[in-house]
């Protein structure tokens, strides 16, 4: 079987699972529709607040509500017993590190997908254009990536879910950083151009982040 | 059993007390008055000092992390764990005399400035390393633990500072018009002293540290031994 097929497969059994359950996209939709209310509360969305927060409350919510579906997703391996399996399995421990990192992408992605026009509407902030969805990839992408990481390390220690956002936020700051400058000069009206440099830091993390997390993901699983 | 006298303890141990005196003494007493603003400027030696130190000892850790994984020896984990330690107690200095110098310079205890927060982005890091070595019972899968987090977390410094400067430099923060200082070359001597003291003191605190952890590992050792000959 080749490696892509490998991954596949891995992807495969996550969306199955979570179809038949549905439990970790649920959770994160409920989640991210509670935190754009206690955000509007906080911060009273209205007019030229919301065009000006939005970017902030956006990846703030994407953010937290990435944890969740990333703790969720390592833990059901392991109540499931599922992650024995994995490593008994023939293959690299990379293929393990990029089925589990794209069935995060893709469960992330789900929330985004009804996240940005909700958004949009309820704030009346105009995020669904070309490039705030690419903004809003190219971030989940690094995210996704370390986040699988550092959620296959958390699960295994005695804090467990509480240890994720602790490891996983401080070092999501140059992606939340680039995200959310990008997201608002496009809010604003500046063009794809025009914010090159943060989309190009955004690359850059991807690249760095999926590489290191790949190496390191091999020694994090247990022996 | 190796001596108790430790040699290069000692050696290490007196040079940093010579050098760091002898930095406190020029920053008092050889570096001159900066003009703008005053003897509150001095403190800046020791500063950017304590915030090399903190960076260097995080790559050390980084390094460390490598060689874990590489070969799995306990004395990179115990090597990594020691830096982190030591250079946790720099970035705080460098993130208290940054505030403490923000206040008279800015007329405020913290300012969102490029370097005082990348530093203490670097603090909340490796306090969640701290944290998660607490948080495993097996020394082994918490050395593996550590040193993958050491590797991730060292390689998002660069990018957390092209993050933060750009942003700071979008929005322009009126408070940092005071920066960029009449530079002399007495200025940059005390710099020299204090940034060779302060990585002297580094590495003898660094020493102390690990030797420390090895005399922990033999203590278990020895309990070990006492408790199944009872």
């Amino acid at each position: 079987m080749g490696f892509v097929r490998k991954v596949w497969a891995i992807v495969a059994k996550d969306v199955a699972a979570e179809l038949h359950t549905r439990e970790m996209v649920s959770a994160m939709l409920v989640f991210s529709v509670l935190a754009l209310m206690i955000f509007s509360f906080a911060l009273d969305l209205r007019g030229t607040v919301a065009r000006a927060a939005a970017p902030g409350v956006l990846w703030a919510t994407v953010a937290f509500a990435g944890t969740l579906g990333l703790s969720r997703s390592m833990a059901r391996e392991q109540q499931t017993g599922c992650i024995d399996g994995l490593l008994l399995a023939p293959m690299d421990r990379s293929a393990i590190f990029f089925g589990k990192a794209l069935g995060n992408l893709i469960f992330m992605g789900v929330v985004e997908i009804v996240l940005l026009p909700l958004f949009s509407a309820l704030f009346d902030v105009p995020l669904l254009r070309p490039g705030v969805v690419l903004v809003t990839a190219l971030g989940t992408v690094g995210y996704a990536a370390v986040g699988t990481l550092l959620a296959a390390i958390a699960i295994n220690t005695r804090a467990r879910e509480v240890m994720l956002p602790i490891l996983l936020l401080p070092l999501a700051i140059p992606a939340l950083v680039a995200a959310v400058q990008a997201t608002g000069g496009l809010v604003e009206g500046a063009t794809m151009s025009e914010v090159s440099g943060w989309t190009r830091l955004l690359v850059a993390y991807d690249l760095i982040i999926v590489a290191v997390s790949m190496l390191t993901f091999g020694y994090v699983l247990e022996e | 059993m190796k001596s108790r006298w430790d040699g290069v303890g000692i050696v290490l141990a007196a040079l940093s007390g010579v050098a760091v005196l002898a930095g406190l003494g020029m920053v008092f007493f050889y570096a001159p008055r900066e003009a703008t603003m005053g003897d509150v400027q001095r403190i800046f030696y020791f500063h950017v000092s304590s915030a090399w130190v903190g960076f260097f000892a995080f790559f050390v850790t980084f390094l460390g992390g490598i060689g874990y994984l590489v070969q799995g020896q306990r004395r990179w984990d115990i090597l990594s764990l020691s830096s982190v330690e030591v250079g946790l107690t720099f970035i705080t200095m460098a993130v208290v005399t940054g505030s403490l110098w923000a206040r008279p310079a800015w007329g405020t205890y913290w300012t969102w400035e490029p370097r005082l927060t990348i530093s203490a982005v670097q603090l909340l890091i490796y306090v969640a390393y701290g944290m998660l070595r607490t948080a495993v019972e097996s020394p082994e899968r918490k050395a593996r633990f550590a040193a993958a987090y050491g590797i991730v977390a060292f390689v998002t410094v660069p990018l957390s500072w092209f993050a933060i400067r750009w942003w700071r430099t979008i929005h322009p923060d009126v408070l940092t018009g005071g920066e960029g200082m009449a530079f002399t070359p007495r200025m940059g001597h005390t710099l020299m002293v204090s940034l060779a003291a302060f990585t002297l003191l580094y590495f003898t605190l660094l020493r102390q540290r690990i030797c420390l952890e090895r005399v922990v590992g033999r203590l278990l050792h020895l309990r070990l031994r006492l408790g199944s000959r009872r």
